[in-house]
């Protein structure tokens, strides 16, 4: 099964009410998939094509304020489209989840695979300070598992979350096994759940009001604290990330998604080589995994983070080890993904040899 | 047992679904696969291929630089991926419209006409299913039941009346593919 695929198969198992969403190449699987299997008639999902990448995230913006389970997909262009209304929903604090399956850019750029919206998935997009929570699948089973981990934690903390994904973990086949179906949420889920949601007001409750406007800017600063200590909660509780072959090693890789993937194979052929490096993968992009990276400052002697991107999380690397390791950067832009050699050769130029 | 393949040729040429039916017949065989295609506008028309990793392990990479067989379908792909096949390992291609024959004598070398084959069967859309019966007649990394299981699998059930046809073509397949060059 494609990347695409695993993500609309695991969406109706998983009981999601609503997706909205514009066909992009590389993500159009989808919603062909999600339009094929009919969830509308099984499970009640509704599957509905927007107008627009616009129209699609204020959709969900009504959805999530509804406390039901809403998701879209799209590929960079049309996240780009789509952050007024990210940002609108992370200050209004609502749950939902939005796939970013990245190609190249900037502009309309190409459809090959890219992890240059990392950034943008990071450290914003939108305007005013807000966080998504970001994970970064590496496999077509993470894309399946994914989906509802999103759902989790976009619940569990009213934030917006996103799966940023790229072309390569989209297109791909593999094997996956999906979680049996489970029923959407009923009426009285949502209220028992979501006191928080607008599910029609009933005498024994205040009115439940979803907004990001808070005039007086005294209102505005309290929301932004308490959106604050939501982020510094989730970077204390939610932190995930995988290593291999980290215990012995001199050296280190950081990559995430199809570049860890590809970083993988690099770690053998240079293990094969004699070369002790090992791989830090970050599930989390957001939170991302500082502690974690910065633990083994004191055990190696450089780290190489390949990005198919002009050089992006190599900053929150930078910051996780504080200067005390040589950090160095390679990549492949514009839709150019690197092979398993090429990023083992930079180890030994860039880092070894370096 | 770790099998690395890339099949490239023309846009057309059943490339990417020839892979799948493998990588789906490696699944039925309880094997790790993974499936790698080309995307993107070069597709029609141009060229096309698909890297397909079949293991007994869990798969790190799915894109590769190196492989153990390159299985190539035109003269383009010949020119890229010939160099791309690890010493020792193996090149299957079809002859029609190659100009430029392999040359690398580290590598064994076979040739299936499958395109002239396919026309000879009447069915030229089976031409794909020449070209992996030839491959699984060299390496039987995967059993014929299986192949078959991941043939119903990846076409479409409207198409499952299609399947004896295709079965053909992969015997055929075995039948005429003929040693080119092998190292000692």
């Amino acid at each position: 099964m494609k990347g695409n695929e695993a993500i609309a198969e695991a969406a109706i198992r998983y009981g999601v009410d609503g997706y909205f969403g514009y066909p992009i190449t590389p993500q159009s699987e989808v919603m062909e998939t999600l339009m094929a299997m009919r969830p509308w008639e099984t499970t009640g999902m509704v599957v509905l094509q927007a107008e627009s990448e616009v129209a699609s995230i204020n959709m969900l913006y009504g959805g999530a304020g509804s406390g039901k389970r809403v998701m879209t997909s799209s590929s960079s262009p049309g996240i780009s489209l789509m952050q007024e209304g990210i940002s609108y929903i992370a200050g209004a604090e609502l749950p939902c989840v939005i796939v970013n399956v990245v190609r190249g850019g900037p502009g309309l750029g190409t459809i090959q695979p890219s992890q240059s919206d990392y950034f943008q998935a990071v450290k914003g997009g939108g305007h005013g300070d807000y966080k998504l929570i970001v994970l970064a699948p590496s496999s077509v089973q993470e894309m399946a598992d994914f989906v509802g981990l999103a759902f989790d934690l976009a619940f569990k903390y009213r934030n917006p979350a996103m799966i940023l994904s790229d072309g390569v973990i989209g297109q791909m086949m593999e094997k996956v096994e999906l979680d049996e179906y489970r029923p959407r949420w009923t009426d009285e889920e949502i209220i028992e759940k979501n006191p928080w949601a607008a599910t029609g007001k009933k005498p024994v409750r205040g009115q439940n009001i979803m907004t990001s406007l808070h005039i007086q800017a005294v209102d505005q600063e309290n929301v932004n604290r308490r959106l604050q200590a939501k982020y510094k909660e989730m970077q204390e509780k939610e932190v995930r990330y995988e290593t291999f072959m980290c215990d012995d090693a001199e050296y280190l890789i950081v990559a995430f998604g199809s570049a860890a993937r590809i970083s993988k194979k690099s770690v053998e052929l240079a293990r094969e080589k004699g070369i002790k490096v090992g791989l830090l993968r970050p599930i989390t992009l957001f939170p991302f995994p500082y502690k974690e990276i910065g633990s083994y400052a004191d055990q190696i002697k450089g780290i190489l983070v390949p990005e198919m991107n002009a050089g992006q999380m190599i900053e929150d690397v930078k910051l996780a080890v504080n200067g005390k390791v040589d950090v160095e950067h390679y990549g492949r832009m514009g839709g150019m993904i690197f092979s398993p050699d090429e990023v083992e050769n930079a180890l030994e130029e860039l880092i070894i040899g370096g | 047992m770790k099998e690395e393949i890339i099949i490239a040729g023309f846009g057309g040429q059943g490339v990417l679904s020839m892979g799948k039916i493998l990588a789906y017949s490696g699944v039925m065989q309880g094997m790790e696969v993974s499936w790698m295609p080309s995307y993107g506008p070069e597709m029609r028309g141009g060229t096309a291929n698909v890297t397909v990793i079949l293991s007994d392990e869990p798969i790190s990479s799915p894109i590769l630089h190196e492989f153990d067989t390159a299985i190539i379908l035109n003269q383009q792909s010949m020119d890229k991926f010939e160099k791309a096949v690890k010493p020792g390992g193996m090149l299957i291609y079809d002859g029609n419209g190659i100009t430029r024959h392999p040359s690398r004598k580290d590598i064994n070398i076979y040739r299936v006409d499958a395109t002239e084959e396919a026309v000879r069967m009447r069915s030229i859309k089976t031409f794909n299913m020449i070209v992996l019966g030839a491959y699984l007649k060299l390496k039987k990394i995967v059993e014929m039941d299986n192949v078959l299981k991941g043939l119903k699998k990846s076409l479409p059930e409207r198409h499952h009346h299609l399947i004896p046809m295709n079965e053909k073509a992969i015997l055929r397949g075995g039948e005429i593919i003929r040693e080119i060059s092998v190292v000692e």
